[in-house]
């Protein structure tokens, strides 16, 4: 039996919590010996795919956390483990429960984010094919050596563009919860209070730079969508830091 | 931008003077009771954010006739084959087990406004401090002539999901070669807008993918639609030869409908369908009219900042049966009016803080397979109506990526829409 096919078995009990912290350490051993996957994958082709993570999480030198955290070394580190990043519940509970990132965890993760880890906040469906996956891992993983910011947590002032100038002065302001929670009223009629993703991002949870910048980046046409367009083109400042601090200030359920 | 306008906040002293003139063994034994009509995009989501964001102190009961709401949003993509019927229907039961909201299932038939009471069906009668009515629409089925409730179940109308829809459907998967369906459109205002013109899609889609060489015929009363250029591109492009519109400056005028014999009868000809699928003229549900709050139109005059019935300051009136303004009759504008309707309950009833009304709106439509379009819109209380501030709608020639993106979008809408009014 390949690895892989250990992996889809066991992920099953992955829900039992004794199961699932023996489960969690078997694997973190049994992929320290493991290439034969890995070695599967075209690193160029993951990088192409990586295009897909790109908008949330920054890999290679000087990588920050966004609003998912920095990918370097991403392949055998321990989950939740990145010092300054606010995970998920859900995420939380799998490290203490001896997650790993093995690349047959990394492998069933990125498959169905949302049934490896219940209730975990990363906004993205899954990769359903399996060479899609091997060939992403394969590139992560030649990223291994590559240095993260000295202070990753810290986000760096994006200095190009009006956005970035438009957000330091929201930045600035205090937002005012209770009327974010209102105007926010209407965001969640598709961004799920919750956090769940299901074709539409999760916004809970998100700190407020990026919030901020993102809704600018909307408004100077960074960012394409027109409904988005739409719904901050009426956000003076005070809406949009309301906002950012009624949506930094909840946690994915 | 957060102080209350001063007629918030007179109405708040009012309901404030009004609790402490209550005998005090009533204020000792009563939280202040709100009863919302109708269990839908509205109403669900009024009842659910006075529940949640009153934490407790307001007592919410919901009244639907059903104990599962299926939703019209949608229900052209389960007539499509792209989603199943359980998809598109919702139980109630989170907002009772997570929300401690009373779900009532049953008729309302009347409402006593002196006494803040709503009588049902069955002679019971539910009181209420305040009222939120939501009860979507009702149709107007001598608007077209020949057609009645009867004859609606040999030519479906659908246009409230639940049974009409799965007939329809059944309808629809019978069609054979050569045969021809004809949809009688309704005129404005009616709900869902671009929803006659999705629903011929749908029906082409199905037609199409299974081979079956078969035409669709819209006999409209209105000259333009939603959407139009976006939709006659799309048949253009996918149904080539399916579809045939035709406004009133071609047909004449519809003349009158026989179920029986399946024609349309218009100036111009008379046209035969093996389905004939009529979508009548519309007015807001029985118990508005029941409980006095319409107007001429059939429909309800409301307060733009609020969605306050203007006729009686006690009840709220939000959803298709509302007059709002610049707003579609959507399932999107009635959750937009149910969360302003809902802060104003709460100011009302425990002068909580009431900010100014913003409402929004977005209306995907499914043309095709990964073929997704959209229509929105921001809009605003001025001078005493609700305006659009800011308006978008799909371009013609996109290209296939942001079709399907915006296709996918749209799915993303419904499972968020759904969780905010079920919880």
């Amino acid at each position: 039996m390949r690895e892989w096919d250990t992996c889809k078995a066991i992920r099953g009990i992955w829900h039992v919590p004794a199961a699932r912290a023996l489960v969690a350490a078997i694997l973190a051993v049994m992929s320290s010996g493991s290439s034969s996957f890995a070695g599967s994958g075209d690193p160029a082709a993951g990088e192409k795919l990586y295009g897909n993570c790109k908008t949330c999480h920054e890999i290679g030198e000087g990588a920050h956390n966004k609003v998912g955290p920095h990918l370097d070394g991403i392949i055998g580190r321990k989950a939740a483990s990145i010092e300054g990043f606010r995970y998920s519940g859900a995420m939380e509970k799998a490290a203490t429960e001896g997650l790993v990132w093995s690349v047959e965890n990394l492998d069933a993760y990125l498959q169905k984010p949302r049934e490896f880890i219940p209730g975990n906040r990363m906004s993205f469906r899954g990769m359903s094919k399996e060479k899609d996956r091997a060939d992403l891992i394969a590139w992560l993983q030649s990223m291994a050596r590559a240095a993260p910011a000295a202070d990753p947590a810290r986000i760096e002032p994006d200095t190009h563009g009006p956005a970035r100038e438009f957000t330091d002065i929201v930045l600035a302001m205090e937002g005012d919860r209770d009327y974010g929670e209102y105007l926010g009223s209407e965001c969640v009629t598709c961004h799920q209070i919750t956090g769940q993703v299901e074709g539409i991002p999760s916004i809970v949870g998100v700190p407020r730079d990026y919030f901020i910048r993102s809704l600018f980046e909307y408004k100077t046409n960074v960012r394409r969508n027109e409904v988005m367009k739409l719904r901050v083109a009426n956000l003076g400042n005070e809406e949009i830091a309301a906002l950012a601090e009624y949506f930094s200030s909840l946690e994915p359920q | 931008m957060t102080k209350l306008t001063r007629r918030q906040f007179a109405l708040v002293m009012g309901a404030g003077t009004a609790t402490l003139a209550m005998p005090t063994y009533l204020r000792a034994q009563d939280k202040p009771r709100v009863v919302v009509i109708g269990g839908g995009a509205g109403g669900a989501t009024a009842a659910r954010y006075i529940a949640k964001d009153s934490e407790g102190a307001i007592d919410v009961t919901l009244i639907d006739s059903a104990d599962n709401f299926t939703t019209c949003f949608f229900s052209n993509l389960y007539l499509g084959g792209y989603r199943d019927f359980a998809s598109i229907t919702h139980s109630y039961e989170t907002l009772e087990s997570n929300y401690g909201i009373k779900k009532v299932t049953g008729w309302a038939v009347g409402v006593d406004r002196d006494a803040r009471m709503v009588s049902m069906a069955d002679g019971s009668k539910i009181p209420y401090d305040r009222l939120v009515v939501s009860p979507g629409i009702d149709l107007v089925w001598d608007s077209v002539p020949g057609y009645s409730e009867e004859a609606a179940e040999i030519a479906p109308h659908a246009w409230k999901a639940g049974p009409q829809t799965q007939l329809l459907k059944a309808k629809l998967d019978a069609i054979e070669n050569g045969q021809q369906i004809v949809m009688v459109a309704p005129p404005n205002p009616y709900r869902c807008p671009p929803g006659p013109y999705e629903r011929v899609s749908m029906m082409a889609h199905v037609l199409k993918s299974k081979g079956v060489d078969a035409k669709i015929i819209i006999i409209d009363p209105k000259d333009k639609f939603s959407k139009q250029g976006l939709f006659q591109e799309g048949w253009q492009k996918h149904y080539t030869g399916m579809v045939e519109w035709y406004g009133p400056d071609v047909h004449g005028g519809i003349k009158g409908i026989d179920v029986n014999a399946g024609t349309v009868e218009t100036d111009l000809d008379t046209f035969k369908g093996a389905l004939l699928n009529v979508i009548p003229a519309q007015r807001a549900g029985r118990i508005a009219q029941e409980a006095g709050l319409t107007n001429d139109s059939g429909f309800c005059p409301i307060d733009a900042g609020s969605m306050r019935s203007t006729a009686d300051e006690n009840i709220f009136v939000i959803g298709d049966a509302s007059i709002a303004g610049a707003m579609p009759k959507s399932g999107f504008s009635a959750n937009s009016q149910a969360k302003v309707a809902a802060m104003n309950v709460r100011g009302d009833l425990l002068k909580s803080k009431v900010f100014p009304a913003k409402y929004s709106n977005t209306c995907w439509s499914l043309i095709e397979t990964d073929d997704g379009v959209k229509v929105g819109a921001q809009y605003a209380p001025a001078e005493g109506k609700i305006a659009a501030t800011t308006t978008f709608i799909s371009q013609t020639g996109e290209d296939a990526a942001l079709r399907k993106a915006t296709y996918e979008e749209s799915v993303g809408w419904y499972a968020g829409i759904t969780a905010d009014m079920f919880g």
